[in-house]
């Protein structure tokens, strides 16, 4: 996906451009919303993170008067998680908001909850051997057969296809997609791991163990 | 109202004696004191009128009399006129009493009548007691030539007083009569007058009470100019008021965008640690970075929302709100959320409405329905049921986690009570007590049970139906 952050803070704004590169999304950054406005005039994105406080203004008063110009889907970024706020950042036309510091995995889902809901999410295929994945569908074909996949299996799945034929360990994957949620353990992973070997039978596409390191990814 | 007034009671403020009941009394007094003050005058008006009418009549028959004298023959003789007595009868059935003497020499009448002393020309005026009564006399006296010699003969004549009495008695009921009249009306009307006149004060007292939470603008009624003092030093207060609220939200937002912004630096920067890391020590340190940042940050978004909720509790929206899609919504928001657990979140919907604060509303719903997701293991399914029944609408979330076991439910309503199996689950234990306190502020409340098919815990929210 294709980001435009508006952030005033250089520091976050730099991790957070790093942080969302990790998992292979491409973000442009704007400190103030004069510096947002050139940048939408040049290049499209498929959504704005906008932070609420900003040098040159309020990014609420910013969200009310484009949102008639610019379509582009906006997840506010609050520093205050109380209720009147959260009210108030959707009433002025936030797709939805994320409150400071946030969880990636959770940005990402509600990123992809806010492009699915505005039928923003572009066709994204990946073959995969004789299968076709498409992670924003949430499907694996292969052949006439159509298998829907389960959020985990999808992102799990996702991040094998982005590193074919690189180790990744258990913890690695653990930490990548499931971050904070405490019930996935490492067993978890291997039952999920399991699933997709089921799904990709056939396809030409393995998901081998390596002993004591982890999982690869072979096409 | 009984709420209100049993809150007034509770803060203090007891009423003194009402204005109303005060000034209808304050008018009443001096409307009494008046009409007593008339009725007095009135009645000492009669007396005197009725006494002048009969000293008028006294004196006019007395003098009649004595113009009959007459001396013949060395002798003072004279007729008693019938028309002088019939005078007298025409007031009353009075009786009257009559002596003509010369000096001390009677001629005729009652001997023992003594009148008061009198000089020639004048009639002289008297009240006396006479044989246990009590009369008015008038003497009149003339001197007669009998004899080339000047005789001095005092005609004396005295009627009792009942009939004058009778008439200044009438005369003082129809005026005490009229004056209660004249009570009655000016208290009835100085009662309705006096309510008329604060009228605008209540009001404006209704006005302002009926206002939502955060309604602080001024107010903008028309009004009598007694009444203007009260609403500018009102308006002012209430100017004062939204500037420090709005003071010290912006010193809130202010903070967190302080405090929260170097939080979600630390947060990003070790989850990107934790990818090129590959030492399990150094992992498992910067996972508890990680898990400390969001702790304490949804720590203060609890302790936040908590303050804002009792603050709302505390006077209460009363507007309609349509469960159903409450339900929907907070559902809608949370979905991501459950997605990344693979949880579905089922909604099963008829309809329900309550009167209260929606937004309180959508708040324990978001606790209960958080602690579902949160709780609950992946790949399985929340259901949130919305329905009406019994005088209660009733919002149920149902899931298959773990359930709240041995603990007893209310115990985990307190501040800060977590339960026992929440290890590696990030939680502040406040999101229960929000719930209640939202709940119990509509009189509704919240029940912590089981959930029968799945196992889980059911948790239903309830609140009395619009
Ligand atoms: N659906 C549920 N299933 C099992 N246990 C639950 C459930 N809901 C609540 N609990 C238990 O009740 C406790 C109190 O819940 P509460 O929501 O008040 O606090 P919390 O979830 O720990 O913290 P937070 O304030 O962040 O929500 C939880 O710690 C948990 O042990
Ligand atoms: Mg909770």
């Amino acid at each position: 996906m294709r980001f435009l952050l508006v952030e005033d803070n250089a520091e976050l704004a730099d991790s957070v451009v790093q942080r969302l590169g990790l998992d292979g999304h491409a973000v442009d950054h704007a400190a103030t919303l004069s510096d947002a406005e050139a940048h939408l005039e040049v290049a499209d994105y498929d959504l704005i993170l906008l932070d609420v406080m900003l040098p040159d203004g309020d990014g609420r008063d910013f969200l009310a008067r484009s949102r008639d110009r610019i379509n582009t889907p906006v997840i506010v970024l609050t520093a205050r998680s109380q209720i009147s706020d959260r009210v108030g950042a959707l009433d002025q036309g936030a797709d939805d908001y994320i409150t400071k510091p946030f969880d990636f995995s959770e940005l990402e889902a509600r990123c992809r909850a806010v492009l699915r809901r505005r039928g923003g999410l572009a066709r994204n295929e990946i073959t995969l051997g004789a299968a076709v994945f498409e992670p924003n569908a949430g499907t694996l074909r292969h052949g006439d057969a159509v298998m829907d996949l389960r959020n985990r299996e999808i992102r799990l799945l996702e991040v094998f296809a982005r590193n074919p034929g690189q180790i990744l360990s258990k913890s690695q994957l653990l930490d990548r997609l499931f971050s904070q949620d405490a019930d996935v353990t490492e067993n978890a992973i291997e039952v999920y791991v399991g699933r997709l070997r089921k799904k990709l039978d056939g396809a030409g596409v393995r998901i081998e163990t390596v002993r004591g390191l982890g999982y690869r990814m072979s096409l | 109202m009984t709420r209100q007034g049993a809150s007034d009671a509770a803060r203090g403020v007891r009423p003194s004696w009402p204005i109303a009941r005060k000034l209808t009394l304050f008018l009443a007094a001096i409307v009494a004191l008046l009409a007593l003050v008339s009725w007095g005058m009135v009645t000492s008006f009669a007396r005197e009128a009725a006494g002048r009418t009969q000293d008028n009549i006294l004196a006019a028959s007395a003098t009649s009399i004595a113009e009959t004298l007459r001396s013949e023959g060395g002798q003072v003789r004279l007729e008693l006129p019938y028309a002088a007595f019939s005078m007298l009868g025409a007031i009353s059935e009075d009786r009257v009493f009559y002596r003509v003497a010369a000096g001390d020499d009677v001629l005729t009448g009652y001997a023992d009548l003594e009148g008061p002393d009198v000089t020639p020309g004048e009639p002289s005026f008297g009240t006396l007691p006479y044989r246990d009564m009590n009369v008015r006399a008038v003497s009149v006296m003339r001197v007669i030539l009998a004899d080339g010699e000047a005789v001095p003969i005092t005609v004396t004549l005295a009627q009792t007083r009942g009939g004058v009495r009778g008439i200044a008695a009438g005369l003082s009921r129809q005026a005490a009569y009229l004056s209660v009249a004249v009570f009655l009306l000016a208290v009835g009307m100085s009662a309705f007058a006096v309510r008329s006149s604060l009228r605008p004060l209540n009001t404006m007292a209704q006005h302002v009470s009926t206002r939502g939470p955060s309604d602080l603008r001024p107010l903008r009624r028309r009004g009598p100019p007694e009444l203007m003092p009260l609403v500018r030093a009102l308006n002012r207060l209430m100017d004062r008021l939204g500037g420090s609220i709005k003071r010290s939200e912006d010193f809130i937002a202010e903070a967190a965008h302080r405090v929260r912004t170097p939080l979600a630096i630390v947060r990003t920067q070790a989850e990107i640690a934790l990818h090129s890391v590959e030492e399990e020590a150094q992992k498992q340190t910067l996972r508890r970075v990680i898990r400390a940042v969001d702790d304490s940050s949804r720590s203060a978004s609890q302790l936040l929302d908590h303050a804002m909720v009792s603050f709302r509790a505390d006077d209460l929206a009363r507007e309609r709100v349509d469960l159903p899609a409450l339900a929907e919504g907070v559902a809608d928001a949370l979905r991501p959320t459950a997605e990344m657990k693979d949880i579905d979140i089922a909604l099963a919907i008829s309809p329900a409405e309550v009167e209260g604060d929606a937004i309180l509303i959508q708040n324990a719903l978001r606790n209960v329905l958080d602690n579902a997701i949160k709780y609950s293991p992946a790949e399985t399914i929340v259901r949130v049921s919305v329905g009406n029944g019994g005088g209660e609408a009733r919002i149920a979330v149902s899931d298959e986690g773990p359930g709240f076991g041995e603990e007893p439910a209310a115990h985990l309503m307190e501040r800060f009570k977590r339960g026992d199996k929440v290890e590696g689950v990030v939680g502040s234990g406040l999101g229960l007590t929000i719930a209640e306190e939202a709940l119990s502020a509509h009189g509704g409340r919240l029940e912590l049970g089981r959930n029968v098919e799945g196992g889980g815990a059911c948790v239903s929210l309830i609140l009395p139906a619009a």
